[in-house]
């Protein structure tokens, strides 16, 4: 117990609790009785196979899916998210892989794409630019050249950046994070985990879901390992190592004495 | 709070250089023609290209055309009429275009426009005011392109197929529409009524030249205060915005061409008695053309219509009613194909069953095209429709100077939208390489 301890100190009460999830796609179980808790400052990994049930637990917070039982809580309230709409209503903003941003539109437009600021019927880009400035500093998301420059001219990183900033920029309290650094380079991923970081720093309850164990290892407070729909570990990061995550996510088990779920 | 300025970052991938946009990177007017001129050249930069077809025909037929005719008052302003329908029918495809649809019907549905002016004012008939024959006939192709995008947007039929059967049904319609009252199929604008007179001098009345030149002075002072005030309160608060020279440049280019253009149109063009001053056409395109900008750039919908031709996904996922602005984009293309037809309507002085609007959809998509709206989607803008429709309009006046057949219009303009077409796609592989 004197492990957990000051875990429990720093939230008593997850920002957002699931409990008992379940969720069937016709004779498919994709999820079964999962308990998953985010706790607001804290960055948690969510592990598994191709197939584990990430996608779909990710879609159940975020309002795309529906679970079949159990319960979504947040801040302690229970909660029906039927919608994304609902979804950032709460707080909660989703990162797609690359199908975030519009290619054509600058940085500034992509920010604000569905929440543009409007004075007397036409848009207020002095502000929007102002605004989405603000933001990008806050985060330091700084390598960008000009934020009214085509998101097509960006880099990978410098994308994911931006697609996060957006997230950030609506007061986000959760921010869930879908294989953030696929197909990037060390540096681009480099710049993105520290983003990962800022926005913990900044009091946000971060989901990471990734196949990289390297880069969970390095933003993680806490690591969720899935395997075939069911939650099989969750604990604070220290209590893993890579060996035991493979082996929670492969097998279900792990051969030394189970982590506490 | 920090300045939208950031240094560079080294990590950034260097084949993006070429396409930021002048305005973003640069500081002075020469680094600014200088970033403008390596888009041109790396196919991102549409206007170039345009403008140096748009100059290339003007010499080359100002030299082969007999007597030298082509840079006169007379065809010059003749040049801007033909020009005018291929323009308006542009900018009503450039709304399917930019959501990287298309709509082959707009031809037919401005001949369905343009019949339904010219019967609703026929004295014979029903001979009502030329205002609510225009009204109606816009409304109807309006109602037209509700149908088209219902279909396309809500019930996800694809745009080529739903616009092809308008294409045939329109053509059909049109035919009928000819043949109501006594006019054998051949309703007309000539004769004595006001209404009938109206319809007429939308394209081929002229603005008496002392009013054309306070118009246009109004008009031009008024832009160049609104760019100057925005251009330089965005510099005072740190914003991207161009150096204070390219603002005057650009002021001045407006300036230039607009009084060039009311001094060509306010020479007599006539060879016996007197005509001059600037053909309504004109304010008529041109308000097409600042009304349409303006939805485009400076709204919400014309930002969700960027966003969904560039991502229709991030789009949806951003809350965007994607299939609305889809309607609505189909409603406005039917709505400025109609004024397309109308001006057509004048230009022949009336309506007759050899209307081709299978011919006049592909010149609308060429002018787009060639004046550099990506048939891609996400890209373009209503200047474009109006520079490709000029080129159009060009190789047909001077197809037309020299004497030859309709069959050299055709082909010389299927080689020049074939480059248009060309550069399109050169500079879509150059975007998706600098993401790759």
């Amino acid at each position: 117990m004197a492990q957990v301890a000051p875990e429990v100190k720093v939230a008593e009460e997850p920002l957002l609790k699931v409990r008992g999830l379940d969720k069937h796609f016709g004779p498919v179980q994709a999820l079964s009785k999962v308990d998953l808790d985010l706790p607001a400052g804290q960055v948690t990994g969510l592990c598994g196979d191709n197939g584990a049930g990430k996608s779909v637990l990710t879609k159940c917070i975020a309002g795309i899916h529906q679970p079949d039982a159990g319960q979504i809580f947040w801040e302690g309230r229970p909660v029906e998210i039927r919608s994304a709409r609902d979804a950032s209503r709460l707080g909660i903003e989703t990162v797609y892989q690359d199908l975030a941003l519009a290619d054509n539109l600058d940085i500034v437009q992509n920010m604000f794409l569905g929440r543009e600021r409007v004075r007397r019927g036409f848009l207020d880009e002095d502000e929007m630019e102002r605004a989405a400035a603000a933001t990008l500093a806050s985060l330091r998301v700084t390598t960008v050249r000009s934020i009214r420059q085509p998101v097509a001219t960006l880099s990978g990183g410098q994308r994911q950046s931006v697609a996060v900033a957006k997230a950030v920029m609506w007061n986000s309290k959760l921010v869930i994070l879908d294989e953030p650094t696929a197909a990037l380079g060390v540096m681009q991923t480099q710049m993105v985990l520290d983003l990962v970081k800022r926005l913990r720093d900044h009091g946000v309850a971060v989901m990471v879901i990734s196949h990289n164990l390297n880069d969970v290892f390095e933003v993680a407070d806490r690591i969720a390992v899935l395997y075939l729909g069911r939650m099989v570990a969750q604990d604070k990061a220290s209590a893993f190592d890579r060996q035991s995550v493979v082996e929670y996510m492969t097998t279900g088990t792990v051969g030394r004495a189970p982590v506490e779920t | 709070m920090e300045g939208p300025e950031q240094p560079p970052d080294p990590t950034a991938a260097p084949t993006a250089e070429p396409e930021m946009p002048p305005e973003v990177v640069a500081q002075s007017l020469g680094e600014y023609l200088r970033s403008w001129m390596v888009r041109a050249r790396s196919g991102e930069n549409r206007v170039l290209p345009v403008v140096a077809g748009l100059i290339m025909i003007t010499v080359v037929f100002e030299i082969i055309s007999p007597h030298h005719v082509f840079l006169s008052a007379g065809n010059l302003v003749n040049l801007f009429q033909q020009s005018a329908v291929f323009m308006v029918l542009a900018m009503a495809e450039s709304f399917a275009l930019l959501l990287g649809e298309i709509d082959l019907s707009v031809g037919y549905v401005a001949a369905v426009g343009g019949v339904i002016g010219v019967q609703l004012v026929q004295p014979a008939t029903t001979n009502w005011p030329w205002w609510a024959a225009i009204i109606v006939a816009l409304l109807a192709c309006a109602l037209i392109g509700a149908l088209q995008g219902t279909l396309v947007a809500r019930f996800k039929l694809p745009s080529f197929v739903v616009t092809l059967a308008g294409l045939l049904i329109f053509n059909g319609l049109m035919l009928l529409l000819l043949l109501l009252g006594p006019f054998s199929g051949y309703p007309s604008l000539s004769g004595r009524s006001t209404n009938l007179h109206v319809l007429y001098n939308l394209m081929w009345g002229n603005i008496d030249p002392v009013a054309s030149w306070v118009a246009m002075a109004v008009i031009v002072a008024g832009l160049s205060f609104l760019m100057w005030r925005r251009d330089s309160r965005r510099r005072r608060s740190g914003l991207v915005a161009p150096p204070a020279s390219v603002t005057v440049v650009k002021i001045a280019a407006l300036a230039i061409v607009s009084v060039a253009v009311v001094a060509i149109c306010n020479i007599n063009r006539a060879n016996i008695g007197v005509v001059e001053g600037v053909p309504w056409v004109i304010p008529i395109v041109l308000a097409v053309v600042g009304a349409w900008s303006l939805l485009l750039q400076r709204t919400r919908y014309g930002r969700y219509v960027y966003a969904i031709g560039g991502n229709a996904e991030a789009a949806r996922r951003a809350g965007v009613d994607v299939a609305m602005v889809r309607t609505v984009a189909f409603v406005l293309c039917s709505f400025t194909a109609g004024i397309g037809g109308l001006l057509y309507a004048s230009y022949l002085g009336g309506m007759s069953n050899n209307v081709n609007g299978g011919q006049l959809v592909l010149f609308a998509v060429a002018a787009a095209v060639i004046g550099g709206t990506s048939l891609f989607g996400g890209r373009g803008r209503m200047m474009d429709g109006l520079l490709g429709g000029l080129v159009i309009g060009g190789i047909y006046n001077g197809m037309y100077l020299l004497g030859l057949q309709v069959q050299w219009e055709f082909i010389v303009t299927g080689f020049v939208l074939l480059a248009a077409i060309a550069i399109d796609a050169l500079s879509r592989r150059e975007a998706t390489r600098a993401t790759a």
